[in-house]
């Protein structure tokens, strides 16, 4: 006779354990079928389904990002017996690429989920592979069969290809009506391997999430590879070193279940008194302090900041605000790096560093969204290595750190680019990255319509406005995933702007020789058409180093004067001036001259010249060059 | 302190593209404010209006000014305009030389009308001449001839009524040469006071949007400010001399109605839309408005039937009503005070404002060459003039306000 299976939170046989995640795009519909399998497995009652899910978001809506079910214990019977699905979310973007290889270490299979409208996109793609990598089985899965639009056969081809699978292997769900849903459950259950831990071994766990709760402090979410974890029992960071008193460990499912333990193979949580998310690094290997495994799993490093940007208040006395801010969102994001850095346009701000432009822009979104900061974010800058003529190697983060002078050698940061588009846009595609000092790699055809192209470029052309360009030339069809590939050397320059003589850090910018022309004119001339006319002459000039390469004269205001202001004008007069002195205020002042913010935003996109006059003051600029 | 009074006659016989003022082309407006009835409609309010004034405490002397604007006030038989201003002798007693002034539009009167006025104590008129030459002319829809406004002139002159004509630069396809015919053009009519001013696109109106549509050129501020330099040119040198930033005038015959308006004193102003004002003490002692209370702004209800309804009910027929703090009351002392030739009295500020003010904390202003330091006043330069938005803002930040 068969022995009894174990299966309770805390000591369940690893036999029945399947812990799985899936890989989805933004908008292809990944909550709706977790929300679908919670309700099938019957942990929420389908009339309670509603009401949570509602719940749920105003309370994510109230307190950011964290309530999210990271890891839900599922239980599912197939055959009689009954099983425990670990299901494991995954962050949706390109720039948390690294914690979504978190999230594929601490699972054995993939549901790989496609919109059947839609058709596979790069960065799934891109997440795929790294599962594939990780030696997960995939599961593929095209949702919203439900829409007229859906097209299976066509994208179930597709996948069939990129996997090298049947095509009636994929399975068809829709979320929305629970269609297919039970199947995968099944199918997860036969083709994910259970784990094969050693549970007799000192405990060793992955931490593949981690949160700030603002009412339970740091929420750490764990799975268990070996070994098993104790309620009272003191854990050890391997990584960071740090040895922490658990307050509770438990289980999701779906609300927050204290356990006595954990065992191998099982996905749970674990709170701690750790003060912010740093304390609990997603990727680092948990033990116990009693009986500390001797080797942590593997993989474990920093994610590595590729963007920099500066941020500073518009209203300096905002600086306050903006450290606390700043400080508040770290508690959430061990990634976000930032110093304190003074501009001699913008004041007091800081310096941050970024995952990626998407991470740059939820971070700016947060801080003026969520804590009412007024900001100015400088363009976006990566890390380059300058090595000056005397041989001293500068690390430039920012263009204020270029060295003046001589320059021997800059070495830039490199990506490898990955593009997914419909066929008819390679051309544009084609056109735009040699625009961006692309190297053109291969390129496949991931069906008769689509295919994949590969890029090695500058990561410097990218975190312009490169994707935003990208998806206007191929009508939002394309999409981009991209990763660090190296590096190389480049012929560099710095280009400055004077405002009446006098530099703007804020808009000096690091270019390729070739393209300082084009940044100088266009800049000088963005900045004449956004500057309003003020009392005196005001010359706006690019240079590179002492010398100039473009110029533009905002002219005098001769007159402002309203020409009427009789009895019944006085009132509106009086509050058009007051108007007018808000707005002034929201101005920044560089030296005499009256600047609008739009001017610093002006900076942050690199619009191809159109018309005449700008080409033809480019050309005049490189000839002088020649 | 004197006392002024506005009238506002809110009826054209037709409207012209740029203009945003309170005026109708019907001559039955409602609720009894019809051109037949209009000026025993504004008699009735003049009574109400008293009545108000005496329940707040507020005790004006004799009337110092009277000024008809509209709309076209000419559009009413001359017989209406003379018992509108006999009704403010009743109500509140007229000075024995108080200037009363009427505007005028050229083709809407005669001489006969003329002569009625200067008999029913009207001293002066203000004719809309706007321009001397017939395309500026049909581009802001004037349907008079230059002729008319010398016939005008000359009737007034005839009947030892001041004129005064009002000049618009800067309309769409006017031409440097176009603007000094029509600065020529005024000065040769021999009148004694002369309005220009900058064409003012409002984006409601038809040359508005004319203009946003892209089928009128917009005017633009660089060709005003030339011809603001040629009419100031133009207009000293035949001994008119720039009193306001829009108003020329020969030393003495300035209109001493407007004056009052940029030297903040009291005037009360009826008919629909009109503006009201008059100054608190400056203790305090003002009645549940708050203690830095300065003044009272009020506005007449802009559409003439829920206007007339309030005047048949004796009601005071107010739109609106502002209190005016001491800061805002700075400010307009400031704003008001730059648009003149005489200045803005630092010992005067000082006193609007509570706290004293030196002639060496408007340096900045001065060395922008944007205004001269004349006897304790700051005086606009004529690029002071211009740039009087910046020169007033700077003299804002220069007060703290």
């Amino acid at each position: 006779m068969a022995k009894e299976l174990h299966n309770k939170p805390g000591y369940t046989d690893q036999s029945v354990i399947r812990n799985f995640c899936i890989i989805a795009h933004i908008d292809h519909g990944k909550s709706t079928v977790a929300d679908r399998i919670l309700q099938l497995s019957g942990i929420v009652p389908e009339r309670e389904m509603r009401d949570r899910f509602l719940d749920r978001m105003d309370i994510e809506q109230e307190r950011g990002i964290t309530i999210k079910s990271q890891a839900v214990r599922v239980p599912w019977t197939f055959d009689g017996t009954e099983y425990t699905l670990g299901m494991i979310d995954t962050p949706g973007h390109v720039d948390f690429t690294y914690e979504v290889s978190r999230a594929l270490a601490a699972c054995e299979g993939a549901v790989l989920l496609v919109d059947a409208t839609q058709g596979i996109e790069a960065q799934t793609l891109s997440n795929l592979y790294m599962a594939i990598d990780h030696d997960l089985a995939i599961i593929p899965v095209l949702n919203k069969i439900d829409l007229p639009s859906a097209e299976p056969e066509k994208h179930a081809e597709e996948i069939a290809g990129l996997i090298g699978c049947d095509p009636s292997d994929v399975l068809r769900v829709s979320g929305k009506t629970g269609e297919g849903v039970a199947d995968l459950l099944d199918q997860i259950v036969m083709e994910v391997p259970a784990p094969d831990g050693d549970p007799e071994a000192p405990a060793r766990a992955l931490i593949f999430d981690s949160v700030y709760d603002s009412y339970r402090g740091i929420v750490t979410y764990i799975r268990m590879e070996d070994g098993e974890l104790h309620s009272r029992e003191k854990v050890h960071m391997m990584g960071i070193g740090m040895t922490h008193e658990p307050i509770e460990i438990g289980v999701i499912s779906p609300d927050m279940t204290p356990t006595k333990a954990l065992g191998a193979g099982e996905v749970g949580y674990i709170i701690t008194g750790a003060k912010d998310v740093s304390q609990s690094k997603v990727g680092d290997t948990l033990t116990s302090a009693v009986r500390p495994a001797s080797e942590p799993l593997p993989g474990y490093r920093d994610p590595k900041p590729m963007v920099y940007s500066g941020l500073f208040p518009v209203d300096n006395a905002q600086f306050p605000e903006l450290r606390e801010a700043l400080d508040k969102l770290k508690l959430n994001d061990a990634a976000l790096i930032y110093t304190p850095e003074t501009s001699v346009a913008l004041g007091f701000g800081f310096r941050c560093g970024f995952l990626g432009l998407l991470h740059m822009e939820i971070v700016s979104e947060r801080l003026s969204r969520e804590f009412g900061l007024d900001l100015i974010q400088t363009a976006p800058n990566v890390t380059y290595e300058v090595t000056s003529e005397d041989g001293k190697v500068h690390h430039v983060t920012n263009p204020s750190e270029f060295p003046e002078g001589k320059v021997k050698k800059i070495v830039e940061p490199m990506v490898a680019a990955d593009i997914i588009l419909p066929k008819e846009f390679i051309g544009a595609v084609m056109d735009l990255c040699q625009e961006h000092r692309g190297q053109m790699g291969t390129m496949e055809y991931i069906s008769t319509e689509r295919v994949e192209m590969h890029y090695r470029m500058p990561l410097a052309e990218i975190v312009f406005d490169f994707f935003d360009q990208l998806k206007s030339r191929t009508k939002g069809y394309a999409s981009l995933d991209y990763h660090e590939d190296g590096e190389q050397s480049a012929d560099l320059v710095k280009v400055d702007i004077l405002i009446q003589g006098d530099k703007v850090d804020a808009f000096s910018a690091i270019v390729h020789r070739d393209k300082a022309y084009s940044y100088g004119v266009m800049m000088t001339k963005k900045l004449r058409e956004l500057i309003p006319r003020q009392q005196f002459e005001i010359p706006i000039q690019a240079a590179i180093g002492s010398r100039i390469i473009a110029r533009e004269t905002i002219r005098a205001l001769r007159k402002d004067v309203l020409a009427k202001c009789y009895g019944g004008d006085i009132t509106r007069k009086r509050k058009l001036l007051e108007k007018q002195k808000a707005g002034k205020k929201r101005m920044k002042m560089l030296g005499h001259v009256e600047v609008p913010q739009e001017a610093f935003i002006a900076a942050l996109s690199t619009d191809e010249p159109t018309d005449r006059d700008t080409k033809d003051k480019i050309r005049a600029a490189q000839k002088k060059e020649g | 302190m004197e006392y002024e009074v506005y009238i506002h006659v809110p009826f054209c016989l037709r409207r012209c593209g740029y203009c945003d003022f309170n005026t109708y082309t019907a001559s039955d407006l409602g609720g009894g404010a019809s051109r037949g009835n209009y000026a025993d409609m504004v008699i009735r309010e003049m009574r109400t209006v008293r009545r108000w004034q005496i329940d707040h405490g507020i005790d004006e002397p004799a009337v110092s000014t009277v000024f008809l604007g509209g709309g076209t006030p000419t559009v009413l038989p001359a017989a209406d305009l003379v018992r509108m201003v006999d009704a403010v002798r009743d109500t509140w007693g007229l000075e024995p030389d108080a200037e009363i002034t009427t505007e005028a539009n050229p083709d809407t009167v005669d001489a006969d009308y003329i002569h009625e006025l200067a008999d029913g104590g009207f001293t002066r008129i203000s004719f809309g001449m706007q321009s001397a030459v017939p395309h500026v002319l049909r581009t802001l829809d004037r349907t008079h001839t230059p002729e008319n406004v010398t016939a005008g002139v000359r009737a007034a002159e005839r009947c030892g009524l001041r004129s005064s004509v009002d000049l618009i630069y800067g309309a769409p396809g006017e031409s440097l040469d176009d603007w000094r015919t029509s600065v020529h053009a005024a000065i040769d009519l021999g009148v004694d006071h002369v309005s220009a001013y900058a064409l003012t696109v409002e984006p409601t109106t038809k040359m508005g949007r004319r203009i946003a549509a892209g089928t009128l050129p917009r005017p633009d501020d660089d060709d005003e400010a030339a011809k603001y330099e040629i009419a100031d040119d133009l207009f000293s040198a035949a001994g008119l001399q720039w009193y306001e930033i829009s108003n020329w005038a020969r030393p003495g015959r300035e209109s001493r109605h407007n004056l009052g308006y940029w030297r903040n004193v009291d005037w009360a102003g009826m008919g629909p839309g009109a503006h009201s004002h008059y100054a608190l003490p400056l203790d305090g002692a003002a009645g549940g408005r708050g203690e830095d209370a300065c003044g009272i702004r009020s506005w007449d209800i802009a559409h003439p039937r829920m206007w007339g309804r309030k005047v048949t009910m004796d009601e005071v027929p107010w739109q609106g009503e502002e209190t005016i703090a001491r800061d805002e009351n700075a400010e307009e002392t400031i704003m008001l005070g730059l648009r003149l030739r005489e200045g803005l009295g630092l010992d005067h500020l000082s006193a609007v404002l509570g706290r004293e003010l030196t002639s060496d904390m408007f340096r900045p202003v001065l060395d922008a060459g944007l205004a001269v330091l004349e006897n304790g006043r700051i005086v606009p330069t004529r690029r002071g003039r211009l740039l009087n938005d910046s020169l007033i803002a700077d003299c804002f930040e220069i007060c703290g306000l």
